[in-house]
């Protein structure tokens, strides 16, 4: 713990720490822009200068040099001031004056600084620089020439993404960041880059002009479009969703989202169901809330009720609707739409037990049916930085770009019961080894096998647990802890053939099953329940209520409303309260917080936000076929279109063309 | 002067062939083994006390810098020797002549700098553009494995030792200790940051130690003939003999190997035939390539060429790469050249040389013209203060030094093409 001296302050700084971190633990505040908390050292803006003794008579880069003992550094001396004085002119000169139009006005690094740190006027009298800007796919919109060079989107892409997408062209003052060829950034994060530049080079482009930052408000909420809730902000304008950009949250999202849980907001206007519907005679009419509810009574279905819970409910929508089950005496409630049965006795069995950044620490990996980028691009970048790190990685299933070194072990699930020498000496040498089941995985009944491997290598021990299972519903963990499953899966709720069926924003249900009953569908988005359903009851999305999920990792997590659902679209609780008076029952709640008192009574984990939930050991075996056999599907056919939402969005359809399907169309198109 | 039996480099001007045979005749790789039988620190000592100072351009005393490479391997890591071979500074052509013309004394050099800094093998970076230099270079090595000089068991040591050759790809930055690391791991020729340094972590992340071609070169001539011998030339802090490279105005431009501290006067009189002109009509002198600032005529005729005589008249011995300029030179536009140089080879990576070598030049442009105004010579001088020492490299320095070097003795100049082109333009206006 060396001490340091700062403007005349003593202080005892971390050992390893950088004298810019020294500075910050002082109180001081150093302006950087190429610096970045989470990308590598770069050391070229050179903004970050200040004056440190014992050293060269020079100001120092503060962000690359190692705190030690003794130093005394300045932040306030006249060299200093004249150093920064000095970059921020340079920064300036060839920067354009187009604050007015540009999209970064507001929240722009160079504009914060230059007001604190800049020289009042510009003694630069020669024509200023103009760059081409450059094609980064449809999400990043680029205006080179204000490009500072900073390279932390150059970083970002190479050192998180683990893709060589961005890099910097030619030198001195005609250097120039592009994609390779000018081909579109590709990867399922690629729009950090955004967040990251200290400028406007890099702006949003389907964001472009749209609003400026002051004018919005700012929620918190959760991520639903993949199952590692992803803390994020949305900022929105009146009754719209302008944009989504991250939270900070060290455990589960670090400072990044995906590119979908990012773009896919425009979706949120689109498609929408803002009114009552009810089928008659084959066609959907609109119809009244009145009307709907005297249709649904009139099925009398009694305690032949059954819910299916979709992808991206909050817990609370679907406690109401257990609730009201259970008021009716039924328990037929499933979340898993896709006719998956695997054991879910022991939640623990079915978690992500490791963490998120646990699993950073592991040193050998068996991933069993999961295409991770896809399904999870956040954890991801966590089994990057393991790798990077000498873990050995093993995948089963279908083939895919993981970004760092892996081995595949063929599509083949019978390669589980029977794993490679290669693969179990590794797993056996591994202080801390682990397994990931993804979708995949357990699609194909990979499940208990993988709790078999989990056990036969003891992953689970003394401070470490190496059992995860990777889901890609947001609302799974919380849908299995409040007992969203039956034996069977969906198939028993198909085989009690229920009177009325409840589809909560459950799209990928196959409905043909249902065919007897009444499908009501509770939603906000007309996809495929939709379509499928007798009687639509127009609800609200992720953004339009305030709702707790538990993620993939048992983390509980909530998120507020930002703004209010369209038309006569109401918060799903309130539908399922209304729905209780109609079918004459009492679910005991007649307000939110009522509701989630009585939810928190039932699962108490609930109540713990930011908390991960405690599911106990994992069991020693799980029901189920321990040596599957069979190729292992990839439940994501698209990234890009994952959810009733993104498949509504213009920004996600674009990407899909583009990135997904760019080279098979362009191949087309010849 | 120095006399010819003191010579190291004996070939310098090609007069003999540089083939292995005809080294061995001028004494190159004889009994090589004798002079590794020593213990790796006393060579180490040995070049210290010869008071070798690095003669690509900083003149950091090369034994010390080879003190700092670890003693032992403590995890596995091999050390690395890179020989600096990418002479692309102007006014330089040492590197280039010690290369075509005895390429064995590089050779034999590395391999014994190698062995005192425990190093497993040598790559030398040589400049893109020089395609000859390049294939004599791989010659004489391929000769040298041939012959079992290096390779496994060098010279019969027991000592494995590599020498690789590779080629630049004509960037001047990359003459930079840590942009040459990075350029021969194969990225972009950016200079590193600093610390970690290069004895610590360079290239492929083992210690490494990178010289200029010419340290290199004399270490097995100044091991065999003594450090006394080494250090009897030269003033104290300046020992040895150096390449000289004169260019410019003078009557015959040359290479040519003198005593440190011999007198700019004296060099120019004895190799070169004396200034263009005579000596009256001498305007200033660039003694150690296109970096350091210009001397001024009367500042330079008795000044001592070495590192500290020259830094004492507020330039530097630099490649002594000496670039003789006589009054029919137009000094603004020489130095705007040179700025537009440093402009061209910026890397680009950090703010004040990116920005700052353009706008430089762009002043110096239309100073040569004299088309602007006076206030903006001051502003010059600041900008070129904002560049220097402010920059991850050296080449930031570099850039300002020149122009730095000009305002401070030819001001009255500028001044007065300021004033004739005002006064022009006034009376056109009439």
């Amino acid at each position: 713990m060396p001490k340091v001296t700062v403007d005349g302050q003593e202080i005892e700084v971390p050992a390893g720490a950088t004298v810019l971190q020294a500075c910050e633990l002082a109180g001081k505040e150093i302006p950087r822009f190429c610096y970045h908390e989470r990308l590598s050292i770069a050391g070229n803006c050179r903004m970050c200068l200040v004056e440190v003794k014992p050293g060269p008579p020079k100001p120092q880069a503060s962000c690359a040099l190692p705190a030690t003992e003794g130093q005394e550094i300045r932040t306030d001396s006249e060299m200093v001031k004249t150093a920064r004085e000095g970059v921020m002119e340079f920064l300036l000169i060839n920067h354009p004056l187009d604050c007015p139009i540009c999209d970064q006005g507001g929240e722009c690094d160079l504009q914060d600084q230059s007001i604190a740190y800049g020289r009042g006027g510009s003694r630069y009298h020669e024509n200023k620089r103009a760059v081409t800007s450059k094609h980064m796919g449809p999400l990043i919109k680029t205006i080179m020439t204000r490009c500072i060079h900073c390279t932390r989107c150059v970083r970002f892409s190479e050192e998180i993404a683990g893709v060589d997408e961005i890099g910097a062209l030619y030198r001195g003052e005609d250097m120039q960041i592009t994609t390779y060829l000018e081909q579109a950034a590709k990867h399922e994060l690629s729009a950090n880059v955004i967040d990251l530049c200290p400028v406007g080079a890099l702006t949003s482009g389907p964001y472009a002009y749209e609003a400026r930052p002051w004018e919005l408000k700012k929620t918190w909420g959760i991520d639903v479009s993949d199952a590692v809730g992803s803390n994020i902000r949305i900022d929105s304008r009146g009754r719209e969703v302008l944009r989504v950009l991250p939270r900070i949250n060290d455990d589960v999202n670090e400072e990044w989202i995906s590119d979908k849980a990012r773009y896919q907001v425009d979706g949120l206007t689109r498609r929408r169901l803002d009114k009552v519907w009810l089928r008659k005679r084959g066609k959907l009419t609109e119809a009244t809330w009145d009307e709907a509810f005297k249709k649904i009574a009139a099925a009398k279905p009694g305690k032949s009720i059954a819910a299916v819970a979709g992808d991206m409910l909050d817990c609370e929508t679907m406690f109401a609707a257990k609730a009201l089950l259970k008021a009716s005496g039924s328990g037929l409630i499933e979340s898993r739409q896709t006719g998956m049965d695997y054991d879910t006795s022991n939640l623990a069995a079915v978690n992500f037990n490791s963490g998120f950044s646990g699993i950073e620490e592991t040193d050998a990996m068996l991933i069993v049916g999961s295409n991770v980028r896809w399904e999870a691009p956040l954890v991801n970048v966590r089994l990057r930085k393991a790798a990077s790190k000498g873990a050995k990685v093993f995948i089963v299933g279908p083939e895919w770009d993981p970004t760092y070194k892996a081995t595949f072990l063929g599509e083949d699930a019978s390669v589980l019961s029977n794993l490679p020498a290669e693969v179990a000496e590794a797993l056996k040498a591994a202080e801390r080894p682990a397994v990931i089941i993804g979708a995949g995985g357990f699609a194909a009944g990979a499940h208990a096998s993988a709790v078999k491997i989990a056990n036969d290598f003891n992953m689970v021990r003394d401070g470490w647990n190496g059992f995860n299972a990777l889901h890609i519903s947001a609302a799974r963990m919380g849908a299995l802890m409040l007992g969203y499953a039956q034996d069977g899966g969906i198939a028993d709720i198909a085989k009690a053939k229920p009177k009325v069926l409840l589809a909560l924003g459950a799209d990928e249900v196959d409905f043909s099953k249902f065919e007897d009953s009444l499908k009501v569908y509770i939603g906000h988005h007309g996809d495929k329940g939709a379509h499928a359903a007798d009687i639509i009851l127009p609800a609200s999305a992720y953004t339009e209520k305030p709702g707790t999920y538990v993620n993939t990792e048992g983390r509980v997590q909530r998120g507020d409303k930002a703004v209010f659902a369209p038309g006569d679209a109401r918060e799903d609780w309130t539908i399922l309260r209304a729905l209780a008076d109609a079918l004459g029952v009492t679910v005991g709640f007649d307000s939110f917080h009522e509701l989630r008192a009585a939810m928190f009574a039932e699962v108490p984990a609930l109540a713990h936000d930011g908390e991960v939930a405690d599911y106990g050991a994992v069991a020693k075996a799980v029901k189920g076929n321990a040596s599957p056999t069979g190729a292992i599907p990839s439940p994501i056919k698209d990234f890009y279109l994952t959810n009733p939402i993104a498949r509504a969005s213009a920004v996600m359809q674009q990407c899909s063309n583009e990135l997904i399907l760019g080279d098979t169309l362009a191949e087309a198109a010849e | 002067m120095l006399e010819d039996k003191d010579r190291i480099f004996t070939n310098v001007y090609g007069f003999q062939p540089w083939t292995l045979d005809a080294a061995r005749k001028r004494g190159d790789w004889d009994d090589t083994k004798a002079l590794l039988s020593k213990a790796q620190d006393d060579i180490i000592e040995e070049i210290k006390a010869s008071g070798l100072r690095g003669r690509g351009g900083a003149g950091f005393p090369t034994g010390m810098k080879w003190s700092f490479m670890p003693k032992e391997s403590k995890d596995g890591r091999p050390s690395f020797l890179v020989i600096n071979a990418d002479e692309s500074e102007p006014g330089s052509c040492k590197d280039r002549e010690i290369i075509r013309h005895d390429p064995h004394k590089l050779i034999e050099g590395a391999l014994c700098a190698g062995y005192a800094m425990r190093a497993r093998a040598a790559y030398i970076y040589i400049r893109g553009e020089y395609i000859r230099e390049a294939e004599t270079l791989q010659a004489a090595i391929d000769e040298a494995y041939e012959a079992g000089l290096i390779g496994n068991n060098a010279s019969g040591t027991g000592y494995d030792f590599d020498v690789f050759l590779h080629r630049g790809a004509g960037a001047y930055i990359c003459g930079e200790e840590t942009a040459m690391i990075e350029s021969l791991e194969g990225k972009k020729g950016q200079p590193r940051l600093k610390p970690p340094f290069p004895a610590g972590a360079g290239l492929y992340g083992c210690p490494t130690t990178v010289n200029n071609v010419e340290s290199i070169a004399v270490v097995p001539t100044i091991l065999r003939r003594g450090a006394s011998w080494f250090s009897s030339f030269g003033r104290e802090g300046n020992k040895g003999t150096k390449l000289f490279q004169i260019s410019g105005h003078v009557e015959k431009p040359c290479v040519v190997e003198e005593a440190m501290s011999i007198t700019f006067e004296e060099l120019i009189e004895k190799h070169c035939g004396g200034i263009r002109g005579g000596w009256d009509n001498l305007l200033a002198v660039i003694p150690g390539g296109s970096s350091v600032p210009l001397v001024p005529a009367e500042q330079i005729r008795h000044a001592h060429m070495d590192f500290d005589g020259l830094k004492e008249l507020g330039s530097g011995l630099g490649t002594a790469g000496v670039i003789v300029m006589d009054k029919s030179t137009d000094i603004v536009r020489a130095i705007s050249r040179l700025s537009y140089f440093y402009k061209h080879e910026s890397c680009g990576q950090c703010t004040p040389c990116r920005e700052g070598t353009g706008w430089m030049w762009r002043v110096m442009t239309r100073l040569e013209t004299g088309d602007a105004n006076v206030e903006e010579i001051d502003m010059l001088y600041n900008v070129t203060k904002q560049v220097e020492g402010h920059t991850i490299c050296a080449l930031g320095d570099a850039a300002a030094w020149p122009i730095q070097g000009l305002l401070k003795h030819f001001r009255p100049e500028i001044e007065r093409r300021i004033a004739e082109r005002h006064g022009a333009v006034a009376e056109a206006a009439e």
